[in-house]
């Protein structure tokens, strides 16, 4: 019988709380992803080396997703779109470590990943628009929407999680299941796939991300993005 | 003495393999509709084939979601039954 992929193996306890497998590849990818960040950007130069231009290479094409998908300027979403990609990336391709579970295999890591973005939406909503400017985006386009976008804060959230855990310990649970079935090689073709769809989604929950905050910014100013006299005004204001 | 039959593990291994498969058509039919309707997309305008591809991507996510939602289901009948002790 296959193990459960609902429940994950406590590896040790520190007095009452059980410590998961997951947990532990979480902290591991944290510190090789933070050590990693650290030593890559510690002697920065104005003429950069092969291994400084990969780096501003990477950094580029986040910010220049950023730009086009949430039409802003990319400098203060950076930070937290390309470490949520970055971390699920690494956290897909883990399952090519020989016994290592990737941990968004598990609901909880998924849940805590999407109730991150959650927050984030909350954050960065108030942070542009204001607390009451935010609030007023619920009662968009009428008030009578109120209900349904609540509950759409909620859903969305929801579906979020549940498409990284589902597609994530789907592609693991098919190769255990072939493992189990025919021999050393014939899985290989499907671990293949199985990195493709760590990419795409990866790529997909921060896209989603992207466009939920993105839509968070906007909603309160909608002409702000598709009325090209907008930045004229501003011209024009300066001139005066 | 004939032994007792499960039922209730019989029926949700069979309403698992339904829901995954009833749950598969659907979102199967759809995704190949929008993929589609991209490629029409892109064979007419390829200069916006990076948004479009984008764009796919996203609504492909959103659509396979559907399917997803019917594994997690069936995986919840399978392993966190609630009928079952």
């Amino acid at each position: 019988m296959i193990e459960s992929p609902l429940s994950a193996k406590v590896v040790f306890t520190i007095g009452p709380v059980p410590i998961t497998e997951p947990v532990v590849v979480t902290w591991a990818l944290m510190a090789a992803l933070g050590l990693a960040g650290w030593a890559l950007t510690r002697r920065l130069s104005l003429r950069p080396g092969a291994r400084q231009t990969a780096l501003e290479l990477i950094a580029g094409v986040i910010e220049q997703q950023i730009r086009s998908t949430m039409r802003v300027e990319p400098r203060p979403y950076i930070a937290f779109v390309g470490t949520l990609f970055l971390f699920i990336l690494t956290a897909n391709w883990s399952s090519l470590i020989p016994g290592v579970d990737p941990p968004t295999a598990h609901l909880e890591t998924d849940a805590a990943l999407g109730l991150i973005v959650f927050g984030a939406i909350f954050f960065y909503g108030i942070r542009t628009l204001g607390l009451l400017g935010y609030l007023k985006t619920f009662a968009q386009p009428t008030v009578v929407m109120i209900p349904l976008n609540i509950i759409e804060t909620f859903t969305r959230t929801f579906s979020l999680i549940v498409r990284l855990f589902g597609n994530v310990m789907s592609g693991v649970f098919v190769i255990a299941i072939l493992l189990s079935l025919a021999g050393l090689l014939v899985p290989i073709p499907l671990m293949a796939l199985d990195l493709l769809t760590g990419a795409v989604q990866a790529y997909i929950f921060t896209v989603l991300a992207m466009v939920f905050i993105g839509s968070a910014l906007t909603e309160g100013k909608p002409d702000n993005f598709s009325n090209p006299e907008a930045s004229d005004n501003g011209d024009a204001r300066e001139l005066d | 003495m004939e032994t007792p039959v499960n039922w209730i593990e019989i029926v949700s291994i069979v309403s698992a393999a339904l829901a995954v498969g009833l749950g598969a058509f659907g979102p199967a039919l759809g995704e190949g509709r929008a993929v589609a309707a991209a490629m029409d997309a892109i064979a007419r305008q390829p200069e916006a084939a990076g948004t479009i591809s984008r764009m796919l991507f996203v609504g492909l996510a959103m659509i396979e979601t559907m399917a997803i939602y019917c594994l997690v289901i069936a995986l919840l009948v399978l392993f966190a039954n609630p009928f079952v002790q």
